[in-house]
Formats: structure tokens, C-alpha cells, sequence
């Protein structure tokens, strides 16, 4: 890429594909941000009209926004969280020689092959189900109540179903980084008298920074969006207790069958992930450099 | 102190037998090169040595104390790996100073290790760059840096060399000569160039398949090998083999005769032989020889020693300097 020439011809290869992906991007947000300024119901839909900023007043003043912008949070935060720490931990686990390891390594990775309904479907019948869940008859094993998590704890059940679909994902990012890191490397830390918790801080978790980025930088893209499901378990109840923003411009465009309304929170949705964007490249950006 | 013994050490991978038994007595302030062709078993038994590796059998003493269990780092050893092992993220200060930080020393006992192992490796203007922003010499003295700090009773180097060019690889071979005068702590240096071992080592060990096959000085290994394989092994280029009646008429079943100790004439000599290959390196200059009734031979000649391909020349082996071997391959002494 050294010559003016090979610079400008790289430009004009690419432009194409530059061009196809801003159109794509371009025109469902200005058809999105165009019916968020229009009195837009589908339960009449020849009463088309400009109704300015009461789109976003209604979203706004929509009793369930501040909670579902909080549960996003909730959800993308708990997740991480899970992720990235049980997947380290996981990683650490697959990384050592044991019997059987092909098999193990494929157990694992499993749960991200599970669509994101078939798996909600699979936990909240067979698993958390208060009747005939798996932990309710570990609870009348041991002669307790069974819980009722869809009742109880329905944001804390829903992040334990996306973070069982997503620490396959994470656990396998940072089980590649782990395998990267130079055996020599180790050893060297082990003839310098680190035990294995100074050689983990000091050695493992700095080599681990960039796959760790990347983790939480590709999960939270999708994890501001989990939608499926809430809408399978808990249909964002009870109340509006596990109603997160995707959720709530569902809610508002099909089940309220209006389409200026949910533009709106659709539009509240892309300023709240730019946000988000910004202050994760601010905090772990740094990591992707080096 | 840095003495160590090894008694009776084997080691097996699996069904392989790497090393047999192998029993050795290194001395405190003694620089102990081990040798010899790849996969024989050095590195392994260095890494035995510094714990890195569980012995199979055996055990190995440190200043009298048996260390066969103990971990690596409780054994006192410093190590500088062949490729280095520098931490990656951390500068160089911190990557001379993290033996002493896991030994929970003072911060300031640090810094003043630090400056003066960097004083003492010329790396001060360096303390502050990652090791990713070092040249390769440069990154090889950090590593002895971070080994120096630990005042071990013995350096392990593996390999610590081969991944320089060859200018710096010199430069560097004088660097550690001169480290370990200075310090007069015990060395062991494992290398596959017996350049390296030559030049460097007050003690050589000549490994081959998991087996010593001679300990002792350079002299003494060059002057009086033990076998075929160490005097093949040591001297460079590599001395010549003959056999049959030339052989015969010594009472050996081989005869070998290094290259520097055939007399080159372009009149009269024992043997004739048409050159093969010149190479001329300007003080000496290397013929390889098609030798009549004997096959190749190398042989050194004076810088002046004006030969071309082709050309015939008359050879004779210098007899008060001609090793013989029995039929088992160990050598006869007179």
C-alpha cells in the first residue's frame, strides 16, 4: 500500500461494497427517523399526518421507559459479567490436558448451536419450571418450596438464559487467547517464584485483555437487543419487570400497532447504544490498540 | 555457592527413554556447556535441573541439599530461555524487577537491584520500553537482567543464542564470558554450536542420545576424545575418518586426523588428492578433497596456499597428532 497509485485503485475496489452497506444503513434510518415524526397507527392507517416531537413525548412518558432502558442495562451488565468471568474460569478449565477433551471442548461450545427461542422454551419448561422444572425437583428433593423464577425473579432468570447461550461464545474467544500464550512465558514466571495466582494477574489476565475486549465489545452489541427471550418466558412481565427497550418498541408496534411510536423508541434506542458505545471504547477500547 | 550433582537422573516421555542415567558432578563457579546434535537430551536435562520437568528416576543436588521435589523457584536457579520469555505488557524495570516483586521485597531494594543490573547490562536508557520495542540483543539482556537480579546460586541458558545473527551472537558469547568472570557464579549453557562450547565452557559435556558421552575442557576434549562421536562432534571443520589399510597399518579399525594436522604439499606426500571445493576464508583456506584409496577429506591450508578446483595435491597426516579408534569406536591410547 506504499504508491498513490495502489491507494487510489484500493479505494475505488472497495467503494462498491462502502456504498451497498451506507445505503442499507442509511435508508432504514431515515425511514425509521421519517415515521418517527408521523402520527402513524396501523389500526388506521389513511390517517397519516405530522404530529413533530409527540412520538417521542409519548415514548418518553410511556410508564415502562425508564424501567425498560434500567433493564437493558441490567441485562447487558449481568451478562457480561457472567460471561466473561465464568468463561475465563471455563477456558482455564479446558486448557489443562484431560481424558476426553475433543468431546468436552464440544459439550461446552454447545449452547451457542441452540436458537435463542428453542433454548428460552427449553429453560422455562423443563428447567425452571415451578411444577416439572429440573430445580424445582431439586428443591423437593431437599424438601424446600420450589421457586417460581419467572414470577419471582424474572430479569435474574432472563440473564441466566442469555449468559448460558453466551458463555459458549466467550469461553471459546478466551480459550483460543489462553492456547496463544507463549508456554515459555509461563515458565519463566514459574522459576521467578509466581504461584499460580500472581502468574494468573500478572501473566494470564494482561495476555487475556484483548480477547476480553472483544468479548464484551461483540456481546453487548447483541446483548442490547435480547429479545427473543423475554418474549418466550416472560412476555416481559410481570408488570413491566423484565421489559427491556427492544422489548418495549415491540410492545408498542405490534401489540399497539403504532408504528410512529415505536420508531421513536426505536431512534431512543440507537442514541442509548451510541452512548453505551462510546463510554465501552472510552473504557476498554485502549486494549485494542496495542 | 552453586554446586550441583546429579545422581543416577533418567527421564522417559511415554515409551521414549530420553535420558537413561546420567550422573555428573558441576562445581561452584564452574561454566558447564552442554553439547551435542538436536534431541540429545540437553534442554531436557536442563529442564530437569531447573524443575521444569519431574525426573523419572534419580536425584539432583543443590549445594548438597536434595532439590529432586522442590519447586522450581525454591531450588535458587535463574533460567534465560531461548526465546527469551520476556512478559509481553510489562516494561523492562518491571521485567527485571518481577523475580524480586513475587519474593516480596522492598520497593526500594528493587529499584536499586534493577539500576545496577541495568548498569551492569548497559539496558538504563532502555528501563522504560516494553520488550516488543528492544532489538533482539537488547532483549536477551533483559532476560539475563531478569536472571542476574534473583543472585541465584546457578544461570541455566538454553539455547539463549540461536534466535541472534551471527555478528551479535559473537558479540554476545564475549558479553556472557565476561558476566560470569565477573560474577564467578556457576553457569550451565546448553547449546547445539560447538563454537560456543569451545570458546565458552571451563567444563564441556558431550551429550548423544541421553548419554554423557565425555565430560572435560575444551583441551582436553579436542587434544583427546573419548570416542568417535566426540572427536567427530568437537572441532570445526569436522575431523576425517579413515579407515581400511591406512587404518590397518595403525593397529585401528578407524583412524582420524583433523583437518589442521594434515601437512599439504604440492610436490610429495603420502596421499593424492584432487580438490573439490576451495573455500578460501583468507587466513586459511579449506580444501575438500577427493583423496585416492580414501574417499573425502578436508584439510586446512595456509591463507597463501594457492589451490584450485582440480588441481592435485599431495597430503600427508601429521602421525604425532592421529586419533585411532577400535572397532567399538572408542579411542586407543598409546
Amino acid at each position: 500500500m506504499a504508491t498513490q497509485n495502489t491507494k487510489t485503485l484500493a479505494r475505488l475496489m472497495m467503494a462498491p461494497s462502502v456504498l451497498l452497506l451506507l445505503v442499507w444503513m442509511i435508508v432504514p434510518l431515515a425511514m425509521t427517523l421519517w415515521f418517527s415524526f408521523q402520527n402513524y397507527n396501523l389500526l388506521d392507517p389513511s390517517n397519516v399526518s405530522f404530529t413533530g416531537l409527540f412520538n417521542y413525548q409519548f415514548f418518553y412518558t410511556d410508564p415502562a421507559f425508564f424501567q425498560s432502558i434500567w433493564n437493558t442495562l441490567v441485562i447487558v451488565v449481568g451478562v457480561l459479567l457472567i460471561t466473561v468471568i465464568g468463561g475465563i474460569a471455563i477456558a482455564l478449565l479446558l486448557d489443562q490436558p484431560i481424558f476426553g477433551q475433543g468431546i468436552v471442548r464440544i459439550l461446552v461450545i454447545s449452547p451457542f448451536f441452540v436458537m435463542p427461542p428453542v433454548a428460552a422454551l427449553i429453560w422455562k419448561n423443563m428447567i425452571m419450571h415451578p411444577g416439572y422444572g429440573v430445580l424445582a425437583d431439586i428443591n423437593k428433593f431437599f424438601g424446600l418450596q420450589p421457586v417460581d423464577w419467572f414470577a419471582r425473579y424474572p430479569l435474574f432468570s432472563i440473564v441466566i438464559i442469555v449468559a448460558w447461550q453466551w458463555l459458549p461464545f466467550a469461553t471459546l474467544i478466551l480459550l483460543t487467547a489462553l492456547q496463544s500464550l507463549d508456554g515459555e512465558q509461563k515458565e519463566a514466571a514459574e522459576m521467578d517464584g509466581a504461584n499460580f495466582l500472581s502468574r494468573f494477574i500478572y501473566l494470564v489476565l494482561p495476555h487475556l485483555a484483548r480477547a476480553i475486549t472483544v468479548v464484551i465489545l461483540i456481546q453487548t452489541i447483541f446483548l442490547l437487543g435480547v429479545y427473543a427471550e423475554i418474549l418466550v418466558t416472560t412476555n416481559g412481565g410481570p408488570g413491566y419487570a423484565s421489559t427491556n427497550l427492544a422489548f418495549l418498541i415491540y410492545r408498542t408496534a405490534l401489540l399497539g400497532y403504532d408504528v410512529g411510536g415505536a420508531s421513536a423508541g426505536g431512534i431512543i434506542a440507537v442514541v442509548l447504544a451510541n452512548i453505551v458505545a462510546f463510554f465501552l471504547m472510552r473504557a476498554v477500547g485502549k486494549n485494542l490498540d496495542r | 555457592m552453586g554446586s550441583i550433582t546429579l545422581q543416577k537422573v533418567s527421564k522417559v516421555f511415554g515409551e521414549a527413554k530420553v535420558i537413561p542415567s546420567i550422573d555428573l558432578e558441576i562445581n561452584n563457579g564452574e561454566f558447564v556447556v552442554f553439547v551435542g546434535p538436536s534431541g540429545c537430551g540437553k534442554s531436557t536435562l536442563l529442564r530437569l535441573i531447573a524443575g521444569l520437568e519431574d525426573v523419572s528416576g534419580g536425584h539432583i543436588l543443590i549445594d548438597g541439599k536434595d532439590v529432586t521435589d522442590a519447586a522450581p523457584a525454591a531450588r535458587g536457579l535463574a533460567m534465560v530461555f531461548q526465546s527469551y520469555a520476556l512478559y509481553p505488557h510489562m516494561s523492562v524495570r518491571k521485567n527485571i524487577a518481577f523475580p524480586l516483586k513475587m519474593a516480596k521485597m522492598e520497593q526500594p531494594a528493587i529499584d536499586k537491584k534493577v539500576e545496577a543490573a541495568a548498569r551492569v547490562l548497559n539496558l538504563t536508557d532502555y528501563l522504560e520500553r516494553r520488550p516488543s520495542q528492544l532489538s533482539g540483543g537488547q532483549r536477551q539482556r533483559v532476560a539475563i537482567g531478569r536472571a542476574i537480579v534473583r543472585e541465584p546460586s546457578a544461570f541455566l541458558f538454553d539455547e539463549p543464542l540461536s534466535n541472534l545473527d551471527a555478528a551479535l551472537r559473537g558479540t554476545m558469547r564475549l558479553e556472557i564470558s565476561d558476566l560470569h568472570h565477573q560474577l564467578k557464579t556457576t553457569m550451565i549453557y546448553v547449546t547445539h554450536d560447538q563454537v560456543e562450547a569451545m570458546t565458552m565452557a571451563d567444563k564441556i559435556v558431550v551429550l548423544n542420545r541421553g548419554n554423557i558421552e565425555q565430560v572435560g575442557s575444551p583441551l582436553e576434549l579436542y587434544k583427546t576424545p573419548r570416542n568417535l562421536f566426540v572427536a567427530g562432534f568437537i572441532g570445526s571443520p569436522h575431523m576425517n575418518f579413515v579407515t581400511g589399510s591406512y587404518a590397518q597399518s595403525k593397529n585401528a579399525k578407524t583412524a582420524g586426523i583433523r583437518p589442521e594436522h594434515l601437512i599439504l604439499s604440492k610436490d610429495s606426500g603420502l596421499w593424492t588428492g584432487t580438490v573439490k571445493v576451495a573455500e578460501h576464508l583468507g587466513a586459511d583456506t579449506f580444501l575438500h578433497l577427493d583423496v585416492d584409496g580414501i574417499g573425502q577429506v578436508t584439510a586446512r591450508a595456509g591463507g597463501e596456499f594457492g589451490a584450485q578446483y582440480g588441481d592435485r595435491v599431495y597430503l600427508t597426516p601429521d602421525e604425532a597428532k592421529l586419533h585411532r579408534f577400535d572397532d567399538k569406536g572408542l579411542a586407543l591410547r598409546a
